[in-house]
C-alpha cells in the first residue's frame, strides 16, 4: 500500500478498539459474576467450596488437582482487564482542563448516566490496582484455594479489607458497565427506547445490589471461618467424604 | 408535542411568585467586559415561558440584554441556554415547572456571540460540511418532469422522525464527550447521518459512511453518557440512532 493510499484510507482501528473495548468488558463482568456464584458455594457447606475449588483444579477430569490451572486462568483474567484498561484510558480525561470541564458539566447537568460514568472511570482506575494484587496472589499460590486456605487468607492474610473495598468497587463498576454496553450497541431497546432503557437501569440497580449482599454474606464467611480456624491457620481443610488419614497423601 | 399547554387561570395580584433571573452577561467584543451574573426580579406569569420572561426583562428592566429567539414554537432551534445547568429551549420551557430562583447561562461549546446568545450555526454548518449531511445521489441531473420514485410509507415516517431535529445544540451541551473533545461530531450529527443512511435516495455505502463516521471524533468517540438522549427537547431517539450507526460501523466494510 502507497503512503498516499495509507494516508487517505480510513482505518479500522476505532471500530476494533470499540469491539474489543466491549467484548473484554463483557466477558469480565460475566467472568465476575460467575466467580462470585463460585466463591459462595462457602454459604452452602465447607463441602461445596472445597468440590468447586477441586474442580476448578481439574480434578474431576484429570484425576489429580492441578493448580497450575487456576494460575493459567488467573493469567488469562489479568491479560483481559490490562487490555481492557489499555482501551477504556483513551476515554479518560487526560488533561487538567478536560477534568475541569467534566466536572462542571457533571455538577451543572446532574444527570444520572453522566455521572455514573464518572463513578465507572474512578472505580475503573481503582479495581485496575486491587484486581492486579488479588490476580498476583492466586498466580503465584494457586493451591491456596479450599474452605481453610482462602478462610486463612482472607481473616489471617489480612485480606479481607481489600476485599471488602473491591467488593464494592467491583460490583458498581460490572452494573455500570454492562448496562452501557447493553444501550452502546442497542441491544434491548426494542421499539420503545426510553421506557426499555428505563427499565435496563433498574435491572442493573437490582443485580448490583444483589450481588453486593451476596458477596458481603459470603465474605462475611470467609471472615468467620477464619477467624475460628485462625490458631490453625495454614492447615488445609479435609471433605467430609474423605478418610481424614488420606487428606495429606490427597494434598 | 410542540405546544404548550395554556392554562387559563384567572388570578389576584401577588399571587405568582416573585422570580430571581440570574444571567449570565459577557460581550466577548468588548475587550473591558469581563464575565459576570445579572440579578433580575420578574412576576411571574400564568403560562409564563423563559421567552417571555426574558422579553420582559429585555422591556421593561435591561435592554442590553443580549438572546435569540425566532419562531417561539420550539421550531427554529435558536433559542437554547442552559437554564440551572440543564439544556433547554426557553420557548418551550415554562417557569412554573423551574424553582424560584433561576440561572441562566450560554450553551457550552459554541462560539459565544453575547450573554445567552450562542453561534450554534456556525458549529452546525462544520459539522454539516464535514460529515456531508445531505443527500448523495449519483444521477448526475435530475429531471424534474419526471415522476420521483414511490418510498415506502413506514420509511418516510423513520426519516420524519429523525429530521425532527432542529439542530438547537442542547445535545451538544448536554455531552460531556462534546465538551471535552471540540471535535467530536455529536449526537445531532450521529442522527442526521442515520437518516440519509435509511433514505433511499441516498446512494452512500456503509464504507462511505465510516469515512466520515468510523473514527473517534465520530461514532467511536461517543462513551454514551445519554446526556443528549435525555435532553434533546425534540424527544429523538438519539440513544438508538447512535447504537444503530455504531453497529454499521463496526461491521462495514472498509
Ligand atoms: S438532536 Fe435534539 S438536541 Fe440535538 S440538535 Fe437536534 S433537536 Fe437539538
Ligand atoms: S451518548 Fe453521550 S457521549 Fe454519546 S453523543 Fe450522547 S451524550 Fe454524547
Ligand atoms: S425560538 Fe425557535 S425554538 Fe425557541
Amino acid at each position: 500500500m502507497s503512503a498516499v493510499e495509507h494516508a487517505v484510507k480510513p482505518s479500522r482501528w476505532p471500530a476494533y478498539m470499540d469491539i474489543v473495548q466491549g467484548a473484554t468488558g463483557l466477558f469480565l463482568v460475566l467472568f465476575m459474576w460467575t466467580h462470585m456464584f463460585m466463591v459462595s458455594s462457602i454459604l452452602i457447606s465447607k463441602d461445596a467450596m472445597y468440590w468447586v475449588a477441586r474442580m476448578f483444579e481439574g480434578e474431576p477430569i484429570l484425576g489429580k488437582p492441578y493448580p497450575a490451572l487456576v494460575s493459567g486462568f488467573a493469567v488469562f483474567i489479568l491479560s483481559l482487564i490490562v487490555i481492557h484498561a489499555f482501551l477504556a484510558l483513551r476515554r479518560f480525561p487526560a488533561t487538567a482542563r478536560q477534568y475541569n470541564t467534566m466536572n462542571k458539566h457533571i455538577g451543572n447537568l446532574k444527570h444520572s448516566d453522566t455521572t455514573l460514568w464518572y463513578v465507572q472511570v474512578f472505580t475503573g482506575f481503582a479495581l485496575f490496582f486491587m484486581a492486579s494484587v488479588h490476580l498476583y496472589q492466586l498466580i503465584f499460590h494457586p493451591s491456596n484455594i479450599g474452605p481453610y486456605a482462602s478462610s486463612d487468607r482472607v481473616w489471617s492474610g489480612m485480606m479481607w479489607p481489600l476485599y471488602l473495598i473491591m467488593l464494592f468497587v467491583v460490583e458498581l463498576h460490572a452494573g455500570i458497565g454492562i448496562y452501557r454496553l447493553v444501550i452502546k450497541w442497542g441491544l434491548f431497546l426494542g421499539d420503545n427506547p426510553k421506557r426499555n432503557r428505563h427499565r435496563l437501569h433498574v435491572l442493573k440497580w437490582i443485580l448490583t445490589v444483589f450481588f453486593l449482599v451476596l458477596g458481603l454474606a459470603t465474605l462475611g464467611a470467609y471472615m468467620k471461618i477464619g477467624y475460628e480456624h485462625a490458631h490453625q491457620a495454614g492447615e488445609r481443610y479435609s471433605p467430609s467424604w474423605q478418610d481424614p488419614a488420606n487428606a495429606a497423601h490427597h494434598e | 408535542m410542540n405546544t404548550i399547554p395554556v392554562k387559563q387561570v384567572e388570578a389576584g395580584a401577588g399571587e405568582y411568585r416573585k422570580l430571581t433571573v440570574n444571567i449570565f452577561r459577557h460581550n466577548p467584543q468588548d475587550e473591558n467586559s469581563v464575565p459576570h451574573m445579572d440579578t433580575f426580579e420578574v412576576e411571574e406569569a400564568d403560562s409564563m415561558t423563559l421567552f417571555i420572561l426574558l422579553n420582559e426583562i429585555r422591556e421593561n428592566q435591561d435592554p442590553t440584554v443580549q438572546f435569540d429567539f425566532v419562531c417561539r414554537a420550539g421550531i427554529c432551534g435558536s433559542c437554547a441556554m442552559l437554564v440551572n445547568g440543564r439544556p433547554k429551549l426557553a420557548c418551550r420551557t415554562l417557569t412554573q415547572e423551574l424553582p424560584q430562583v433561576l440561572n441562566l447561562a450560554p450553551l457550552p461549546g459554541f462560539e459565544l456571540i453575547g450573554d445567552l446568545s450562542v453561534n450554534t450555526g456556525k458549529w452546525m454548518r462544520n459539522m454539516s460540511e464535514h460529515l456531508e449531511t445531505w443527500i448523495h445521489n449519483r444521477e448526475q441531473e435530475r429531471d424534474f418532469c419526471e415522476l420521483e420514485e414511490k418510498m415506502e410509507p413506514e420509511v418516510a415516517d423513520k426519516i420524519y422522525e429523525l429530521e425532527r431535529c432542529v439542530e438547537c445544540g442542547c445535545c451538544i451541551a448536554a455531552c460531556g464527550t462534546a465538551q471535552m473533545r471540540a471535535d467530536f461530531v455529536g449526537a445531532v450529527g450521529i442522527n442526521q447521518l442515520a437518516r440519509f443512511k435509511i433514505d433511499p435516495r441516498d446512494d452512500r455505502t456503509d464504507a462511505d459512511f465510516y469515512e466520515v463516521l468510523g473514527t473517534e471524533e465520530g461514532v467511536f468517540g461517543c462513551m454514551t453518557l445519554l446526556g443528549c438522549d435525555d435532553m434533546c427537547p425534540k424527544e429523538l431517539p438519539l440513544a438508538q440512532q447512535i447504537a444503530y450507526m455504531r453497529r454499521k460501523m463496526a461491521l462495514a466494510e472498509v
